[in-house]
C-alpha cells in the first residue's frame, strides 16, 4: 500500500501496468526518506540557490496596467537558470535518482523545455539522460534538440502515434517498464501516476512560498489572486500549494483555449471537463466518445497536453481554484504587451496567465493585488512568434 | 444464456487439457485488425487451427504496455474507425459459432471508463466474453472493476510480473479467477525480446498462494518457448506479437495470411503436449 495518499479526491491514482508498481513504490519511499534527511534538503537548497539562482525576483509592473486600483506583480521564474520554473523540480528528481542508486534518466519532452532542464541537471549530476520527443516536435524545436545534445543527452524521436508529447510520454513509460532497475523516469509535470504529482508539487512549492514572503515584505498582505498557466500544471501547482489554505487568495489556472474551446483545437481539459485516465492518472482529459485520446492544440507547445495534473482536477471540483482559458490570440497580445511595456519577453505559456490577469485588471472595480507566475522566458518562442507576428512587428 | 455454465469456460478448458496432458496455447490478436471482416476470419481460423482460448485486444490510441507490433495493429484498426462496439459485435458472431472456447479481452482502462464500467462489462458478457484484463489497472486500482466483474460473471484477470512483491502475490491469491497472466519478462509486449523462462519460482509461489492457473505471456514466439513454459509449470502460453506479425506480413494476401496463421497455431499448439 501507499504511504502517501495516492489520490486527490477521486483524481490521481496509479493506473499503470502492474510491472511499474514496484518502481513507483520505490520512488515514493525515496522521496519520503529524502524529506526527512537534512543532508538532502541542504543539497537541494544549495543547488537551487547557487546553481539555479533562487530566490527569483518579484517585479511590480510599471506600465502594463492602466487601472489605478490594480497592482500586478510578476513572479520571475523566467529568470531561473534554464529559462523556466522547470529547473526546480528537475534538480530535486535528479537528486532522488542518485539517492535510489540509479544511473540513467528517462524523460519526455514536448517543446523541449523539460528535456533541456533534464539534460542540464543530468550533465551536472553525471547521469545518463535519454529524452523522448515526438518526431514532429524534434523538427519544430531544433534549437532545443541541439541544446539537449550539447549537454550530453540522447534525444530519441518518437514516430509512433501522432508523434507529439503524449506519444513521447507513452514511449518513456515503455522504456521505464523495461529498465526501471537502473533508470529513473523523470516526469516533467505534476501529472502522471502517484507519486509524481505530489513530488513535482513539493519540488516547485518554493515558487508560492517565495511569493508569499515577497508580497508580505512589499505590500504587508497576501495577494487577492495568484494566476498561473496550466498545461500539465506544474508551475501552477507550485504557485498554488502554499496558498491553498489561505481562502482569501483566489487561485486561478489559465488553460490554453487555442483557437477557441468550441473548436477541436485547444488544450483546455478542465474547462471542457471530460473525465478519464491518461498516463497513469484519473483526471480531466481530451477524448472522443469511445475514450480514444484526442490531440490537444495550443500556440504554446508547453501547454499542448491532452490531460492535466490530478490535483488541479480536484481543486476545480471542490471550487478551491478557478480554471479559465485564454486563446492563442489573447496570449500573443499579452506577449507583445509585456515586451513593449515592461521590457520582458515572456514564454507563450506564461503569456496565457498574463492575458487573463490583464482582463481581471481591466474589469477590477475595487483594489486588487494580483501575482502572475511568469513561468518562463520567451526566447525559445521567438522563431515561432516571428512566423506569426514578424510582419506586424517589423513593419 | 446460462451464466453459471459460461463462467466456467476456463475451468472446463484446463480440465480437458489436463485429461489430455496438454497445456493451453492462447494466441492474441487485435480485434478489427486489419478490418472487421478479416478479423472475423482470423479469429475463426485461430480456433479451427487449435487455439485453446483467445486473448483479444480492443484498439486504443495510447497503448503504454505495448511494443511497436501491437501498437501498429491498433493503428491499422483505428484507421478503419473500429470502435469497441464493433469489436463486441464481432465477438458475438464468433461466440455463436464456438460456444465453448474461452475468450478474454485485453484492453486499456479509458475505453472501459468511457463506456461506463458496468455498461462495458455487461456488454462484454452479452458478447460472450469470459475474462477482462485491463493493462493499466494494477491490483491496487482493481477493486471497482473486480466488483463489477464479479457481479456480471466475468473473470477479472490479474497480472503476475517477474518483480511481484509478496503483497502482490498474496492479492493475486485472494482475487484471481479464470487464469493468471504471468509476465515472462519486464518491458512491453513484443517478440523482439524473449521471455525469460523458467519463471519457475514465480509459478511455484503463485501455486502456494492459491492463484488461478498461470498462463505465460510477453515475448513468446516459438514452439520451444511454449514447451519450456509448460515444463516450468505454466498452464499455457500466450503469443501476441508473433501472431500479429503474421497478420502484418500478409496484409495484401488474405489466403496467405490465414494459411500462415494456421501453420503457426498448429506448431505452437503441438508444443503444448507434455508427453513429448
Amino acid at each position: 500500500m501507499n504511504q502517501l495518499d495516492s489520490k486527490f479526491g477521486q483524481y490521481g491514482g496509479m493506473y499503470v501496468p502492474e510491472l511499474l508498481i514496484p518502481a513507483l513504490d520505490q520512488l515514493e519511499q525515496a522521496f519520503l526518506e529524502a524529506n526527512d534527511d537534512p543532508a538532502f534538503k541542504k543539497e537541494f537548497l544549495s543547488l537551487l540557490h547557487d546553481y539555479a539562482g533562487r530566490p527569483t525576483a518579484m517585479t511590480l509592473t510599471r506600465n502594463l496596467v492602466s487601472n489605478p486600483k490594480v497592482k500586478l506583480y510578476l513572479k520571475r521564474e523566467d529568470l531561473l537558470h534554464g529559462g523556466a520554473h522547470k529547473t526546480n523540480q528537475v534538480l530535486g528528481q535528479a537528486l532522488l535518482t542518485k539517492r535510489m542508486g540509479k544511473t540513467e534518466v528517462i524523460a519526455e519532452t514536448g517543446a523541449g523545455q523539460h528535456g533541456v532542464a533534464t539534460a542540464l541537471a543530468c550533465a551536472l549530476m553525471g547521469l545518463k539522460a535519454r529524452i523522448y520527443m515526438g518526431a514532429k516536435d524534434v523538427e519544430r524545436q531544433a534549437p532545443n534538440v541541439f541544446r539537449m545534445r550539447l549537454m550530453g543527452a540522447e534525444v530519441i524521436p518518437v514516430n509512433a502515434g501522432s508523434g507529439t508529447l503524449k506519444d513521447a510520454v507513452n514511449e518513456a513509460m515503455r522504456d521505464w517498464s523495461a529498465n526501471y532497475d537502473k533508470a529513473h523516469y523523470l516526469l516533467g509535470t505534476a501529472a502522471g501516476p502517484h507519486p509524481f504529482p505530489t513530488i513535482v508539487r513539493e519540488y516547485h512549492r518554493m515558487i508560492g512560498e517565495e511569493t508569499r514572503a515577497q508580497i508580505m515584505e512589499k505590500e504587508g498582505k497576501l495577494p487577492d489572486a495568484v494566476v498561473a498557466c496550466v498545461g500539465g500544471g506544474s508551475n501552477a501547482i507550485g504557485m498554488f500549494a502554499d496558498f491553498i489554505d489561505e481562502p482569501s487568495v483566489r487561485l486561478i489556472g489559465v488553460e490554453p483555449a487555442g483557437k477557441g474551446v468550441h473548436t477541436k483545437e485547444h488544450g483546455a481539459t478542465i474547462v471542457t471537463g471530460s473525465q478519464g485516465i491518461l498516463h497513469g492518472a484519473f483526471t480531466y482529459i481530451m477524448q472522443d466518445k469511445e475514450g480514444q485520446i484526442e490531440e490537444s492544440y495550443s500556440v504554446s507547445a508547453g501547454l499542448d497536453y491532452p490531460a492535466v495534473g490530478p490535483q488541479h482536477a480536484h481543486l476545480a471540483d471542490i471550487g478551491r481554484a478557478e480554471y479559465v482559458a485564454a486563446t492563442d490570440e489573447e496570449a500573443l497580445n499579452a506577449f507583445k504587451l509585456l515586451a513593449n511595456k515592461e521590457g520582458i519577453i515572456p514564454a507563450l505559456e506564461s503569456s496565457h496567465a498574463l492575458a487573463h490577469a490583464l482582463n481581471m485588471a481591466d474589469e477590477a472595480e475595487e483594489e486588487m493585488l494580483i501575482v502572475v507566475n511568469l513561468s518562463g522566458r520567451g526566447d525559445k518562442d521567438l522563431n515561432h512568434v516571428i512566423s506569426i507576428l514578424g510582419d506586424e512587428i517589423n513593419g | 444464456m446460462d451464466n453459471g455454465q459460461h463462467k466456467q469456460r476456463y475451468e472446463h478448458m484446463f480440465a480437458a487439457l489436463d485429461d489430455k496432458n496438454e497445456g493451453a496455447f492462447v494466441p492474441f490478436v487485435m480485434l478489427g485488425d486489419p478490418s472487421i471482416e478479416q478479423s472475423e476470419k482470423i479469429l475463426l481460423q485461430l480456433i479451427e487451427s487449435g487455439a485453446d482460448a483467445l486473448e483479444l485486444g480492443i484498439p486504443y490510441s495510447d497503448p503504454i504496455a505495448d511494443g511497436p507490433t501491437i501498437q501498429a495493429a491498433s493503428i491499422r484498426a483505428l484507421d478503419h474507425k473500429i470502435t469497441p462496439i464493433d469489436c463486441l459485435n464481432l465477438l458475438k458472431r464468433v461466440r455463436e459459432q464456438h460456444p465453448h472456447v474461452p475468450i478474454g479481452l485485453l484492453l486499456y482502462s479509458n475505453l472501459v471508463l468511457a463506456a461506463g464500467i458496468d455498461n462495458f462489462y455487461q456488454q462484454a458478457k452479452g458478447a460472450g466474453v469470459d475474462s477482462i484484463l485491463i493493462a493499466d489497472v494494477p491490483i491496487r486500482e482493481a477493486a471497482r472493476f473486480k466488483t463489477i466483474a464479479d457481479g456480471v460473471g466475468i473473470d477479472q484477470i490479474l497480472i503476475a510480473p517477474p518483480n511481484a512483491t509478496q503483497e502482490t502475490l498474496k492479492s493475486i491469491g485472494e482475487l484471481s479467477s479464470g487464469y493468471t497472466y504471468l509476465l515472462g519478462r519486464a518491458g512491453v509486449t513484443g517478440a523482439e525480446t524473449k521471455a525469460e523462462i523458467p519463471a519457475k519460482t514465480l509459478i511455484d509461489n503463485l501455486q502456494t498462494v492459491g492463484a488461478a492457473r498461470p498462463i505465460l505471456g510477453f515475448g513468446i514466439s516459438t514452439p520451444e518457448q511454449v514447451k519450456e513454459a509448460i515444463k516450468a509449470g505454466a498452464a499455457g502460453a500466450i503469443s501476441g506479437s508473433a501472431t500479429v506479425n503474421i497478420i502484418a506480413k500478409h496484409l495484401n494476401d488474405e489466403d496467405a495470411m490465414l494459411n500462415a496463421l494456421s501453420q503457426f497455431v498448429s506448431a505452437m499448439k503441438a508444443a503444448t503436449s507434455k508427453g513429448q
